[in-house]
């Protein structure tokens, strides 16, 4: 039997990459553990060996093809005494679907509109509309964001685990090594307590760090010092001593990677006086809010999202853009239900609000954008028009981000509410590994359909 | 070792430069003093970590500095604030908690911060102090301002991993960094012998290729000679150097510590015969370079400072109520 070689997956959240160069030619002897060919993910090239010995029978896939699914046959390899001309198979399709953890599993497989594209909005409310916008990726905007503001300030630099010679663990200071210089785009050793620290401690000195966790899970060994040196130090100095620091990573679930390293921590962070949390979901909240923590004069914790990292969006073509601190976004307008999210569940909520239309629901949509200090009044007039809303999020319900705006709804819109709050969020559990289960503990869209439906009594 | 200091230009201190230094010393002992008056009379409440014992270590250290060096250490830090010029004035109101004191009485004991004199607190997680003046050495470096950074911390911060990552990042990156260990014998009140494996705690950097050596804590003339020479290799670009400070407190670890874990003996024989003022003061007699009207001078100008700065952090007001809610963030 000839046996099918695959595009592999080569990272969690891959789902289709580049064959970038075939090693071996149709005809050649393999042997298990030589290198078949060269492919390359939105994070690096990497080499497929081959796992079985036998001949190369046939290349489905050519090199230099860009965008091959992930489980898609690119070559068979024939086993001893097998013949090519034996072989029918030709148009290369995946051979199974791709397996889906959580809404969208990974990266969107089929394209997303960009932001406010097809709902008729692109800007609503008092969000500046820019002469001419570009497609990025989230990825691409974060790096520009940083590289932009270290051109303009000489006193930003960059430290964290992989971000210089290895260009970014997740590729995002891609080109800043070879721009600013090793005295600026610095590898640390793994030592997130020891550099999170440090920064802090130049941060004091007066410079601008930018302190990258490969993510932010492992921000938790560094927490002391987010927390007790960075977020208190103005306060307990008597506004003498000042830390400007962004403290940025991706947050949240990826994909498959297990309890330890899927895990919200906006609600940790908000829970803190004296920092200001940011969560984007765009790629231009992603430009512009990173600009304006890195600029902002106080530590900013700003959590990124590893599934977001390759998504395309519009991003304003102006050298001056930089979004608000503390500024919510409604991306869609709608009459009878409010819905805010950050960060990748943005795209769930509006996912949740095209199938709600169909049924004669309008939902509004606010991407949070700030965590900290949280947009109320952009809620607040929401509820007012809408009477309902739903908050989402991908973390711990308990004492969450939900719980909240819950709260400051009781305070500041009890009288107009038509129904309690409700509350979407991640399962209370540790994150599990199996697929099925993951995506049970994150929320999906028909769940955020039902708790709208509910808020409007129309179940 | 007497090659190496002519060799290193250690210079020996002049008259006056002594005289400097022991009214420096005394003015730390009468303040803390005072703060422990004040501390019974509950003007001063919470945790406070008097120095007094251990003078010598910062006024030897700070006798070396060059103009741009900085400063950071634990939450035993009334004596480094004072050494780097900070006001003893609003010193004490911050310890009093009004609003004349360094951090407007919204710090205390633990954290007061001074930039114009390159004082970076006070902290009171043990060990973070660490990191974070590697941090300050790590700016030194970036903007080429040719200081270095004292980072104090006490034998029992050594015992935290954030200690080493400080030592491994400072060393590869060759940070200008001094580590100033102040062995005073007790972490709170657990002995070195029975915290520290292995008690040359000089040594703890030697898997990371920093040199250290051991200094008679006591002695400002020993730590001003092994400071010059720790921050002349820090500040010629060789990289961090650990001093460990051997030294001892006399009170307990903090206001509330009655040192039960310690003999009387034991305490009574440090202050009898390895004082650090009474030995510069013997020193000072015997040279010829003060005499007992000199001395008698410099108690005087002391203790005049220290009660202004005690009535000050009475008379000063409580912080205004609204100060509850400012400094939080700086609105940009």
């Amino acid at each position: 039997m000839p046996i099918n070689i695959l595009m592999p997956a080569l990272s969690p959240t891959m789902t289709e990459g580049k064959l970038a160069k075939w090693l071996k030619a149709e005809g050649d002897a393999v042997k298990a553990g030589d290198v078949l060919a060269e492919i390359e993910t939105d994070k690096a090239t990497m080499e497929m060996e081959a796992v079985e010995d036998g001949t190369l029978g046939k290349i489905l896939v050519p090199g230099g093809t860009e965008g091959v699914a992930v489980n898609t046959i690119i070559a068979v390899l024939l086993e001893e005494g097998e013949s090519a001309d034996t072989l029918t198979q030709s148009a290369p399709t995946p051979t199974f679907p791709l397996p889906q953890a959580g809404e969208g599993g990974g990266a969107p497989s089929t394209p997303r509109p960009p932001a406010g594209e097809g709902l008729g909005v692109r800007a609503v409310e008092d969000e500046k509309v820019y002469a001419s916008y570009k497609r990025q990726t989230v990825r691409e905007a974060l790096r520009d964001a940083m590289a932009e503001e270290m051109r303009a300030d000489a006193g930003v630099f960059l430290l964290g685990e992989e971000v210089a010679q290895y260009q970014g663990a997740y590729k995002v200071s891609q080109g800043l090594l070879d721009e600013f210089g090793a005295e600026r785009v610095i590898d640390t050793p793994i030592t997130e307590m020891g550099f999170a620290g440090l920064a802090c401690g130049a941060g004091y000195a007066g410079l601008k760090p930018i302190v990258e966790f490969m993510t932010m899970n492992f921000s938790m060994q560094a927490i002391d010092h987010v927390i007790n040196s960075a977020a208190k130090t103005l306060y307990m100095s008597g506004g003498q001593q000042p830390c400007s620091i962004v403290f940025r990573g991706p947050n949240g679930a990826a994909s498959r990677v297990g309890a330890q390293h899927s895990q919200c921590y906006a609600s940790w962070y908000a829970h803190c006086p004296g920092l200001k949390v940011i969560a984007p979901w765009s790629a231009a909240d992603a430009k512009g809010l990173l600009k304006a923590a890195i600029r902002d004069p106080n530590p900013v914790v700003f959590l990124e999202n590893e599934l977001l990292y390759g998504q395309s969006f519009d991003v304003p073509d102006d050298p001056d853009f930089v979004l608000p601190i503390g500024k919510a976004k409604i991306e869609r307008t709608g009459a009878h239900v409010t819905i805010t999210a950050f960060s990748r569940m943005v795209q769930v909520a509006l996912d949740a609000a095209e199938i709600l239309k169909a049924e004669g629901i309008e939902a509004e949509v606010i991407n949070l954008r700030t965590i900290r200090p949280l947009d109320v009044d952009t809620i607040v007039a929401s509820v007012k028009k809408t009477n309902r809303i739903v908050s989402l999020e991908e973390g711990w319900p308990v004492a969450g981000i939900g719980s909240e705006i819950a709260a400051q709804m009781m305070d500041n819109a009890f009288d107009w509410l038509d129904a309690p709050v409700v509350r979407v969020a991640g399962a209370d559990v540790p994150m599990p590994y199996a697929a099925n289960l993951e995506k049970l503990a994150l929320p999906q869209v028909d769940q955020v359909a039902e708790a709208a439906r509910s808020v409007c009594y129309r179940r | 070792m007497a090659a190496r200091k002519k060799e290193k230009g250690v210079a020996v201190p002049t008259p006056d430069e002594l005289i400097r230094y022991y009214r420096e010393m005394l003015l730390i002992r009468r303040f803390e003093e005072k703060a422990g008056q004040l501390y019974g009379m509950g003007l001063i409440n919470g945790f406070c970590h008097l120095y007094i014992g251990q003078e010598a270590v910062v006024v030897g250290m700070q006798a070396a500095a060059g103009p741009a060096d900085s400063c950071i250490t634990s939450y035993r830090d009334h004596g480094h604030m004072l050494v780097c010029g900070m006001d003893p004035k609003g010193v004490m109101a911050e310890l009093t908690g009004r609003a004349g004191g360094y951090s407007r009485g919204k710090g205390g004991s633990m954290h007061m911060f001074s930039r114009e004199k390159r004082f970076y607190g006070g902290h009171g997680i043990v060990g973070a102090q660490v990191p974070l003046g590697t941090g300050l050495g790590f700016a030194h470096k970036y903007s080429k301002d040719n200081g270095v950074a004292h980072v104090y911390c006490g034998d029992g911060a050594v015992n935290q991993g954030q200690v080493y990552e400080s030592f491994n990042m400072a060393s590869l990156w060759k940070l200008p960094v001094v580590f100033v260990i102040e062995n005073n014998k007790y972490a709170m009140g657990t002995s070195t012998v029975r915290h520290a494996a292995g008690q040359e705690l000089f040594m703890r950097g030697a898997a990371y290729g920093i040199p250290g050596e051991a200094v008679n804590g006591m002695s400002i003339i020993a730590v001003r000679e092994a400071a010059t020479r720790a921050l002349e290799h820090a500040r010629s670009g060789e990289g961090p150097y650990i001093l460990e400070m051997n030294t001892y407190r006399y009170r307990g670890h903090s206001m509330s510590d009655p040192a039960k874990y310690r003999s009387k003996e034991e305490v009574t024989k440090m202050r009898e015969q390895h004082d650090p003022i009474d030995q510069l003061k013997d020193k000072l007699l015997a040279d010829g370079l003060i005499d007992d009207a000199g001395l008698k001078e410099i108690d005087r100008e002391v203790k005049a400072v220290v009660t202004e700065a005690a009535e000050f952090s009475q008379t000063s007001p409580e912080p205004d109520a609204s100060e509850l809610w400012t400094d939080v963030l700086i609105e940009a």
